[in-house]
């Protein structure tokens, strides 16, 4: 096919006289034109998907880039264009930010909500902890049929209640609970805690057994038969070998935690002080901005002292992501 | 102590443990269902809210939860589909690619309420959409969007090759093969994932209260004109879901039954998200035995 259509054009040229160059040029451009070097329609339909594909990934990361972006633009504008102090609003412990202290800058001390989202995170994710590795450990190791058939399922289902749900459970139960157990209103870290490590006993649970599962079975096999016991077993290959799993497990569940919002609001009484005892109505960074949004106006000191209380969450979500990341790094390699 | 009594003690701990767990979660649901099914009734499901005197229903609500969740799948699907598969079948080991899914690992990872805040600021404020439905379907699928795509790339990812090879030997082009060959096969997996989604963006609130609003207007459920400002399907009209309305209740609600509401707004949550997980398995598994030769 080739040769005849270099034949033809060779006759065609002949006609008029023309130079050689010429000749060449006319003949690539007749030979890019032939059918098999033509773009076929699948070509252009691969194209066609290959970057619709990509669009949307791309939209997805744009979207990603446009909130870090925005919330730190918000947030840091507390500091650059209302003058605020960095200093002051890590351990100041007065939050008024319509108003100025006595250097003419407006009073932002975020402590209380800090210590707040910190505690209520940190003691939940220890409460939680050692009951989900148990109970993994239990639906892996001690009794997997029990575990596969009727808890595995029912901890997935758990995984989905949504957080308002145990929210209300923690203001009609936990609440009068310890109102009843200990001086005060019931509201505070404690409570908030309650619910908390309720809230993300499904999860942790859940990847917990993952990553114990992931445990490769001649690993147990060897310790038993030499002779360890089973809790030995446990203890020594499983828990070992499942470690960075675990960790992960946990982290997942404290950022649960510490980004959860309407749960702990309606549980933790909103006081933004620091609280004295952990039977006190105090606030999380969550707590507060939920609270506040409403009732500020876009572009003012109060709103955007909020918008730098969000600023820090989602640093402290970005350190989450990337402490599961390195975890997750150090296991492959 | 010898370690076989160690390991007995370390055993009955164990045993005490998942006996702590069963009682706090069956606990858990034993109550909002004792106290939330007993609410729930034809008027309760159908009724708007009163709010200054009992009797309220939750029936807008529903009906609000529901819409949304329509709405987010309609925007979050495709795209989670488009970038399910560049991510398993295009993507390359390339320093882009990576920070792309970095990014989409991060916006996994954001705290619901963030979400929400972004979408005040640019669906309710930059583009002008006030507290409405669109702007809600909007953040929603932002807060979803992750997920699906993870869900997505996992089902893709699990085809196996051969059936690739299969869709290239017969002369398909890559993304032939795709659409003919792969994603077909990975029909089922993504289903499944996308109802178990639909569970999570059910039931999501801080998203959502300042996005879609706290407050429903009344809607006239004989006015299916979506361009009607009474219409149910308005899409710029202002919308609280069940979970925001069990928020708002029992924060400012007045009614002097909020907390019989609640208990009938919780339960009825729980059962929508159990359907979504059992729709999800019998769904999946239906459809691999349509999809499979056995």
């Amino acid at each position: 096919m080739h040769k005849e259509l270099s034949q033809k054009s060779d006759y065609n040229l002949q006609v008029s006289p023309i130079s050689k160059g010429e000749y060449m040029m006319a003949k690539m451009i007749k030979e890019t034109e032939h059918p098999l070097y033509r773009k076929s329609n699948k070509m252009r339909m691969e194209r066609f998907g290959k970057g619709l594909t990509f669009l949307s990934v791309a939209l997805a990361a744009a979207i990603t880039a446009a909130i870090l972006f925005l919330v730190f633009s918000k947030g840091l504008s507390t500091f650059i264009m209302n003058d605020g102090s960095v200093k002051d609003f890590f351990t100041g412990t007065t939050w008024n930010p319509a108003e100025v202290n006595s250097l003419g800058k407006p009073i932002i001390g975020a402590l209380p909500f800090l210590v707040g989202s910190l505690a209520v995170t940190g003691i939940s994710a220890l409460l939680s902890a050692p009951l989900a590795i148990g109970a993994a450990i239990f639906m892996s190791e001690i009794a997997p049929k029990t575990g596969k058939r009727i808890m595995q399922p029912v901890i997935e289902l758990l995984v989905g209640i949504p957080s308002v749900v145990y929210g209300f459970i923690g203001l009609t139960v936990v609440v009068p609970f310890l109102r009843d157990l200990f001086p005060g209103s019931g509201f505070g870290i404690a409570a908030g805690t309650i619910v908390l490590s309720v809230m993300i006993l499904p999860t942790v649970t859940s990847l917990a057994l993952d990553a114990i599962q992931a445990v490769p079975r001649s690993l147990r096999e060897a310790s038993l038969a030499l002779g360890s016991t089973r809790w030995q077993m446990i203890c020594e290959v499983v828990l070992k070998t499942a470690k960075p799993g675990l960790m992960m497990a946990v982290i997942f569940g404290m950022a649960r935690a510490f980004g959860e919002a309407l749960a702990v609001q309606m549980v933790i009484g909103n006081a933004a002080v620091i609280p004295h005892s952990l039977f006190e109505p105090a606030s999380t960074l969550t707590s507060i901005l939920t609270m506040g949004m409403g009732y500020t106006v876009m572009g003012q000191i109060e709103n955007n002292a909020l918008w730098s209380l969000a600023l820090v969450l989602l640093l402290m979500s970005l350190f989450f992501t990337i402490t599961v990341r390195m975890i997750g790094k150090g296991k492959s390699s | 102590m010898s370690a076989k009594s160690k390991d007995q003690l370390a055993t009955a701990g164990l045993y005490v443990i998942v006996g702590v767990i069963i009682t706090v979660l069956a606990g858990l649901l034993g109550f909002v269902f004792v106290k939330g099914l007993p609410q729930i009734s034809w008027q309760f499901i159908t009724s708007p809210p009163q709010i200054f005197q009992e009797g309220g229903g939750v029936g807008p609500q529903l009906f609000n939860s529901f819409y949304l969740l329509v709405l987010t799948l309609i925007i979050s699907v495709p795209i989670a589909i488009g970038a399910g598969i560049y991510l398993a079948e295009y993507a390359k080991d390339h320093w882009v690619i990576r920070c792309i899914r970095v990014l989409i690992e991060v916006l996994s990872s954001l705290p619901s309420i963030v979400v929400g805040l972004f979408g005040f600021l640019f669906f309710v404020l930059y583009m002008g959409w006030g507290f409405s439905i669109l702007s809600g379907a909007f953040a929603l699928s932002v807060f979803n969007l992750p997920l699906l795509v993870r869900v997505v790339e996992q089902s893709i990812s699990s085809v196996p090759k051969s059936q690739r090879e299969a869709g290239w030997a017969l002369g398909f082009s890559k993304w032939e093969t795709i659409i003919t060959v792969i994603l077909p096969a990975a029909l089922p997996g993504i289903v499944t994932g996308v109802i178990l989604a639909s569970g999570r963006v059910f039931g999501e609130a801080a998203a959502l209260i300042y996005t879609a609003g706290m407050s429903t207007p009344i809607i006239d459920f004989t006015n299916w004109n979506p361009l009607s400002p009474t219409s149910p399907l308005n899409p710029f009209r202002p919308a609280e879901t069940m979970a925001v309305h069990i928020w708002k209740i029992n924060g400012e609600g007045i009614m002097p039954d909020a907390a019989a509401i609640s208990d009938g707004a919780a339960a009825l949550l729980i059962i929508s998200i159990l359907f979504f997980n059992f729709a999800s398995r019998i769904i999946g598994n239906l459809m691999f035995k349509k999809m499979s030769a056995n």
